[in-house]
């Protein structure tokens, strides 16, 4: 995933989601055939949001297929057996919903929002979908196309995509993290359909699905539907999401990539961390408070020394985010202000790490901190599907809903001392990769 | 890129919610400020957006991007509060306060949790009224926004965007980008932001909308607070009216990527135009349907050509058009061109079927409701119909002038307004099989 969408998500879940939880007091049971239904309910306007997650992302490709889990995206808004190939589309624009997909490492996510009295319409053609799919090269090449366009427009396109790739592939030495999620430009080309609905039949049934809904409706009227819906898509046989492990990191690497199209130059550096399912997990929290404390915002130690007091950056930041199977990351990034050399703005960055270490956060900055995102969390329930994202995003890698419930009472646990371990596990022996992406000089 | 954020709000409101179960009423001051309300006790939060008429195609010229520089330092510092104390207080109250600048308007927006309602407005009065332009923050944006000009003017979105629009505004502010120009940015001076604020931010111009947990007493008492201190008019400006004088053809800005974008435009109509709504739905028809447009299906669905294609109407205060884009790689440019230059031809020809402009009307009244689940998405809403000169009972009315539109009517306006004659293509990039004309 790019930097910035990594970010973003990192956004989503500090500020947000899990507070919706208890406030919003989500139901859920699980069908017989394995698949776990979510709700939450929400009567502010008479609409839905219908969201049905599968445990399976780019991270569960096999090697030499990567993009395929992005590529089966595509297609799924092709054909069934009893629908042809745009119907599903024009069926959900007909009602007046909107519709759309995403892939990440870890899961791949199918949503509309409509009006409620349509919700059992696009649950049973979402459940007819997720067995009764048909491609053929008609669909496929075409798509294969817009693929590799959607390639170029987010990574060929821009220099500092380009450099997050390479960035994700040095820092992960084994784990499959290290590939993009949209795949590389020649193992799409090589995708056949053979593979794509290999992969299909492999994770795609309701034992490895999730279904979240948020919205105006009870649970009775949509345990009814599902079961009438969902319900009667036969399970698969269990799979186990075995990834393969990263070894210690020996060594710190740095990249640099110059680029006549770069203007203003960035720095970053990024490290391997904890993640809610994975390593030392019992940091995730304090990890996220620390994040806060050292980059979140304006008044961060970051921005505060780089860009306000001393004036060397235009922005530097940090941000962690602990929603993956595998390892997560902790990053820094600042671009220098015209006049600053890359070596000064990356010993300014140093400096605030080595601080950190030695002296540790104050009582304050904790405080303040878990103020900011706890009220954050509430002024997020304005926004309309956040709380789907996070319950989906929570269960697709694992975790319970009673995890994300309690992420206000966890977060609130985080003490100065848990800050200050967590800041020694990730930056005290690890190893980090170093990026800068830098302007070719002028003639 | 600002252009983009505009347009972006056009489209959010031009789709805009409505069923009964949203309520708007217009509330007014003891000093004479109205607002427009939404009442919405679902959560404890206040959301404002409110907006000045008259935006960055307002800049002096020589002073490009002024508006844009004025929005980013008003909340850095106001009253006895410097820029750290200024920022540092909005995030302990989690209070979200920000201004932006279109290209007619100039626009805020205010957010905060009921417990710290006061306090934020405390610091958008200050911001409005005692801004204090100190020189750290003053630099320290001057500095980010130059780098943000000099790094989109690598872009090639941005490159094609503001081909288009200096070729669609000859001789007229819409051609200067919003985000300013470096010359622009690097002439403006503290005495342009007091100039600025003390001539742009008049109560005559404003515009409010409010959404949420508030009773009207107690909104009335924030619109006073807030903006009843504010000059009571805005200085006169004066910006012709103007059609945008393109013409077929291709213009090629030169720029060394993968894919080229493609952005295109002919005239459209003004919001105000009689046959606004049948032209909105044809576009829909055309490229405005996420999945399922006619752009989408000929270039998306069945060539592969680009990952994203759409059209829409750009009714500007001071000028329509009918754009769209795409993006897709250099060797298949020309190819993409002749597709999209065929479904312009033919819906103009031809128009609509029946059955096209049925479902058009199910989506776009379908649609509508799902508007309503964010109180600042409703807030900016409230205030984008006030920009455009709606009723109060827009929210209540606007299925029935989609409902309302015939299939004589949009046939009609397919043969009136779609010019293929006046398509003019914009691609930054390094095509092949293509003809430039400039």
């Amino acid at each position: 995933m790019p930097l910035s969408a990594v970010a973003a998500l990192v956004a989503m879940m500090l500020c947000a989601g899990p507070a919706w939880a208890r406030i919003f007091d989500p139901e859920t049971f699980t069908l017989e055939n394995g698949m776990q239904v979510v709700l939450i309910s929400n009567h502010r306007a008479p609409v839905v949001k219908h969201m049905v997650w599968y445990k399976a992302g780019s991270a569960d490709e096999a090697p030499g297929e990567s993009g395929i889990a992005h590529f089966l995206e595509h297609l799924m808004f092709k054909g069934t057996k009893t629908l042809k190939p745009g119907e599903f589309s024009a069926r959900v624009a007909r009602n007046g919903g909107q519709e759309n997909a995403f892939t990440s490492y870890d899961y791949t996510s199918y949503h509309q929002t409509i009006a409620r009295d349509r919700l059992e319409m696009v649950m049973t053609m979402e459940a007819d979908r997720m067995t009764n799919l048909v491609i053929t090269p008609k669909e496929v090449d075409p798509e294969r196309q817009v693929v590799l366009e959607e390639r170029r427009m987010r990574t060929d396109n821009e220099p500092a995509a380009q450099l997050g790739e390479q960035v994700n592939a040095a820092l992960y030495l084994n784990y499959p993290y290290r590939r993009p999620i949209i795949g590389w430009e020649h193992e799409i080309q090589g995708l056949d359909i053979d593979r794509i609905l290999a992969f299909y039949r492999r994770h795609y049934a309701p034992n490895n699905a999730i279904l979240v809904v948020e919205g105006d409706v009870e649970m009775a009227e949509l345990k009814t539907l599902a079961e009438r819906t969902y319900g009667k898509v036969p399970r698969v046989a269990d799979m186990a999401r075995t990834r393969t492990v990263e070894p210690p990191a020996r060594a710190d690497r740095r990249l640099v990539m110059t680029h006549e199209r770069v203007r203003q130059p960035s720095w970053g550096r990024i490290f391997l961390a904890p993640s809610y399912m994975s390593g030392a997990s019992e940091h995730a929290y304090a990890l996220q408070v620390l994040s806060e404390i050292i980059g979140g915002g304006a008044s961060s130690r970051l921005n505060r020394a780089l860009v306000v007091d001393s004036g060397i950056a235009l922005s530097a930041g940090a941000y962690y985010g602990p929603d993956d199977i595998g390892p997560s990351t902790f990053g820094f990034y600042a671009s220098p202000k015209p006049g600053t050399s890359m070596e000064a703005l990356e010993a300014a960055v140093e400096k605030e790490i080595s601080r950190l270490l030695q002296s540790g956060v104050t009582d304050t900055e904790v405080a303040e901190a878990i103020k900011r995102m706890t009220d954050a969390a509430i002024l997020a329930r304005d926004s309309f599907g956040t709380a789907a994202r996070i319950f989906g995003t929570a269960l697709s890698i694992g975790r319970t809903v009673a995890d994300v419930e309690a992420w206000p009472d966890r977060l609130a646990a985080v003490t100065p001392e848990a800050v200050n371990a967590a800041a020694k596990l990730v930056f005290g022996n690890s190893r980090s990769v170093t990026s800068e992406l830098r302007a070719k000089p002028a003639g | 890129m600002r252009r983009v954020a505009l347009l972006a709000v056009l489209f959010v409101l031009l789709f805009a919610p409505s069923a009964g179960a949203v309520n708007v009423e217009q509330v007014t001051s003891a000093k004479g400020v109205t607002a427009w309300l939404v009442r919405d006790t679902s959560n404890p939060i206040t959301s404002m957006r409110f907006a000045f008429r008259g935006g960055s195609a307002l800049d002096p010229a020589g002073k490009e991007g002024l508006a844009t520089f004025v929005a980013s330092v008003m909340d850095e510092g106001a009253g006895d509060l410097d820029s750290k104390t200024f920022q540092k207080t909005l995030e302990d109250l989690s209070i979200s306060l920000r201004f932006d600048a279109g290209l007619d308007s100039f626009r805020g927006r205010l957010r905060m949790l009921n417990k710290y309602r006061d306090r934020g407005a405390d610091l958008l009065r200050l911001a409005l009224t005692q801004p204090r332009f100190d020189d750290e923050p003053v630099e320290r944006l001057r500095a980010q926004l130059m780098s943000g000009l000099r790094q989109s003017a690598e872009d090639p979105e941005t490159k094609s965007s503001h081909a288009l629009f200096e070729a669609m505004f000859p001789n007229h502010p819409y051609a200067r980008p919003g985000s300013g120009t470096l010359d622009g940015l690097k002439a403006i001076t503290r005495d342009d932001f007091r100039k600025f604020v003390a001539t742009r931010l008049g109560r005559d111009n404003l515009m409010v909308g409010v959404v949420g947990d508030i009773s009207v007493d107690e909104l009335k008492a924030l619109l006073d607070k807030v903006f009843g201190d504010l000059p009571a008019h805005a200085a006169k400006w004066d910006v012709p009216v103007v059609t945008p004088a393109t013409k077929a053809g291709v213009k090629v800005v030169d720029i060394d990527v993968a894919q080229s974008s493609i952005q295109w435009a002919q005239p459209g109509p003004l919001r105000g135009d009689k046959d606004f709504y049948a032209a909105y739905v044809l576009n829909y028809i055309l490229g405005g349907g996420g999945f399922v447009s006619r752009l989408y299906s000929e270039v998306r669905e069945k060539r592969g050509l680009s990952y994203s294609v759409y059209s829409y109407l750009m009714p500007l205060e001071y000028a329509g058009a009918w754009v769209g884009a795409a993006g897709t790689a250099n060797a298949r440019v020309g190819e993409t061109l002749e597709t999209v230059k065929a479904v312009w031809a033919k819906l103009a020809a031809e128009g609509p079927t029946e059955a096209e402009l049925t479902d058009a009307k199910t989506y776009l009244t379908g649609n509508f409701p799902l508007r309503f689940t964010a109180s600042d998405r409703i807030a900016n809403m409230l205030v984008g119909m006030q920009e455009d000169k709606l009723g109060v009972d827009y929210i209540d009315k606007r299925n029935s002038y989609i409902d309302a539109v015939t299939l004589d009517d949009v046939r009609r306006v397919a043969k009136t307004m779609l010019d293929p004659s006046r398509l003019l293509f914009v691609v930054a990039g390094r095509p092949e099989g293509v003809k430039a004309s400039n």
